[in-house]
């Protein structure tokens, strides 16, 4: 370390030896790129005293702040609640019977089932509720209703589905397979009545005898169909799986059913009532008629 | 001597650097990781879990070999835009049966550690074998192929002992009935047994729509409607309680 000495042309110390006439320039760390060292070593001693940090025998050190992701989520989902907390409390509060009754509510609550339909209903009736024949998920912007379509019906689909097995409540029907249960004559019959309800075929006699045997009971001797078993009407011209005799004869002899899932236990009631609302307002809502003369329905009338 | 003449030292000498430096990393490493070992909050407990059925595993292992897991992750993040699409957020828990995991970082699809339960079984097979026909923007390819495929496991019970290897709680009695087991959960013709209370919340039913045969599909589809459904989340409050928790 016997030759240091300042370097002429750079006017640098040199680190003190030599090889072979080659010696080498002890060059300083330039400030910018020192200081910012020294910052991110004080940032850490900061951040360490702030947020958790050191894990320790239970758990890692708490932090000045007591910071938790889980905390911070609970926060956000506070303040989201809160910002609409008068419109989300009211709307629990009027029975769904009554929400038509006041219509700034109504609007509102269409509003934000128009948000829900989209990321929880529109993986099978669309994104415009307009369902699918071939895969056979109900139009919901038509007024055919399976199971009923005013507020409270659908409310009720919503929440415990249809044909959902893990919800004792849940709309339930099956219809027979009739595959082996008629010769092909009267599977051709009985299709020809069916399709002459709607008027795409003429009456056939025998046909409408075979009809009001077998299918009668739960579609109506005319078939137009049950809401108590979620019977469709056969007598329009709306088909849950299509209206050609094809999509007709393979529907009798080995019918599919839908199934939708109970909702209750992952919505929240004022979430399934927007959607309710939502669904209702698509264009097929039908009236609540029985809201006068129900004395169950009680609407607390206090703002 | 001065520590900067100490430091030349160390600077010189390969090994002692590299010995130093191994101590450094050392520390960092046993500092950061070994405590998760010994500290409670690092898998909290929660009711419900169990390990997978036979045929909910058997599904697992297709999801893995078709490489679901490239566009689609199972770990919801404590973040409100999450929680309001997938619901409640995962717990460490939820996942300590699993080898591997399938938490990921990367989502093309929808996050599916709560799909269970969301679908029908019928929107799976249709959504499985043509995406685009539920989904028109969806760019997931096409599975259909998997009703067509008989499940075939080599050894339903050497599956099973494997996980068994690695810490998953399987008795004596579900890697005996794990053959019968595999089948049954998706067979209507077959007799289940005590394969419900073994499995609790198990589904058991035909779920590819063919109740003839046993396909992938079947097992697959199993897998995706059990996905978080295991824990309430509705009793207790877990959410508000979790919330509380600090150090973490």
């Amino acid at each position: 370390m016997a030759n240091k000495r300042i370097d002429e042309a750079t006017n640098t110390e040199t680190v003190g030896h030599e090889w072979d006439g080659i010696e080498e320039l002890n060059t300083p760390l330039p400030r910018w790129w020192l200081w910012t060292f020294y910052l991110t070593i004080i940032f850490a001693i900061v951040y360490v005293v702030l947020y958790p940090a050191w894990p320790m025998i239970e758990k890692a050190t708490d932090g000045v702040l007591g910071w938790s992701s889980r905390g911070e989520l609970a926060e956000e989902m506070r303040l989201a609640d809160q910002a609409q907390v008068g419109f989300r409390e009211q709307l629990a509060r009027v029975p769904i019977e009554r929400l038509p009754d006041d219509s700034e509510l109504m609007a509102r609550a269409v509003a934000g089932g128009r948000a829900a339909f989209q990321v929880n209903c529109s993986q099978c009736h669309g994104s415009g509720g307009a369902g699918d024949q071939k895969l056979g998920y109900p139009n919901l912007n038509d007024d055919a209703w399976l199971w009923g379509g005013d507020l409270k019906a659908i409310e009720y689909t919503i929440v415990h589905g249809v044909r959902w097995a893990e919800d004792d409540q849940t709309r339930q029907s099956v219809m027979p397979p009739f595959e082996g249960a008629f010769d092909e004559a009267q599977l051709g019959a009985v299709v020809d009545h069916v399709l002459s309800l709607s008027g795409k075929a003429q009456p056939n006699a025998a046909g409408a005898q075979i009809f009001a045997d077998n299918c009668a009971a739960c579609h109506g001797p005319q078939g137009k169909g049950g809401r108590e078993f979620g019977a469709p009407n056969l007598s329009d011209a709306i088909w849950l799986r299509g209206g050609d005799r094809a999509d007709l004869r393979r529907q009798i002899l080995g019918p599919r059913m839908g199934v939708m899932p109970a909702w209750g236990e992952r919505l929240d009631p004022v979430t399934i009532k927007m959607l309710a609302a939502y669904v209702h307002s698509l264009g097929g809502g039908e009236d609540f008629v029985e809201v006068a003369d129900n004395p169950e329905v009680e609407v607390d009338e206090q703002p | 001597m001065s520590l900067t003449e100490k430091h030349k030292k160390l600077e010189r000498n390969i090994t002692l650097l590299a010995a130093a430096t191994f101590v450094t990393v050392a520390i960092g490493g046993i500092v950061e990781i070994a405590p998760l070992f010994w500290i409670d909050n690092t898998i909290e407990e929660v009711e419900g879990m169990r390990p997978y059925s036979p045929l909910e595993q058997a599904g697992r292992d297709i999801y893995i070999r078709e490489g679901c897991y490239s566009c689609h992750s199972q770990m919801i993040r404590p973040f409100r835009d999450e929680v309001e699409r997938y619901g409640h957020y995962s717990l460490a828990a939820e996942s300590m049966y699993d080898h591997p995991f399938q938490w990921g970082s990367k989502r093309t699809g929808p996050d599916l550690a709560r799909v269970g339960g969301r679908y029908s079984d019928e929107w799976h097979v249709q959504h499985l074998e043509n995406p685009q026909s539920v989904v028109p923007e969806s760019i997931m390819p096409q599975y259909g192929f998997l009703a067509e495929n008989d499940l075939k496991i080599a050894d339903a019970r050497a599956m099973l002992r494997a996980l068994q290897t690695v810490g998953v709680p399987y008795t004596d009695s579900d890697l005996e009935k794990a053959e019968t087991d595999l089948f049954a959960q998706a067979d209507p013709d077959m007799d289940a047994g005590d394969l419900a209370e073994r499995y609790p919340k198990a589904q058991i039913r035909d779920f590819d729509g063919n109740p003839d045969r046993v396909t992938e599909m079947d097992a697959l589809i199993a897998y995706l409607q059990m996905l978080g459904t295991l824990v309430d989340f509705e009793s207790g409050a877990p959410l508000e309680e979790l919330a509380e928790e600090t150090g973490r």
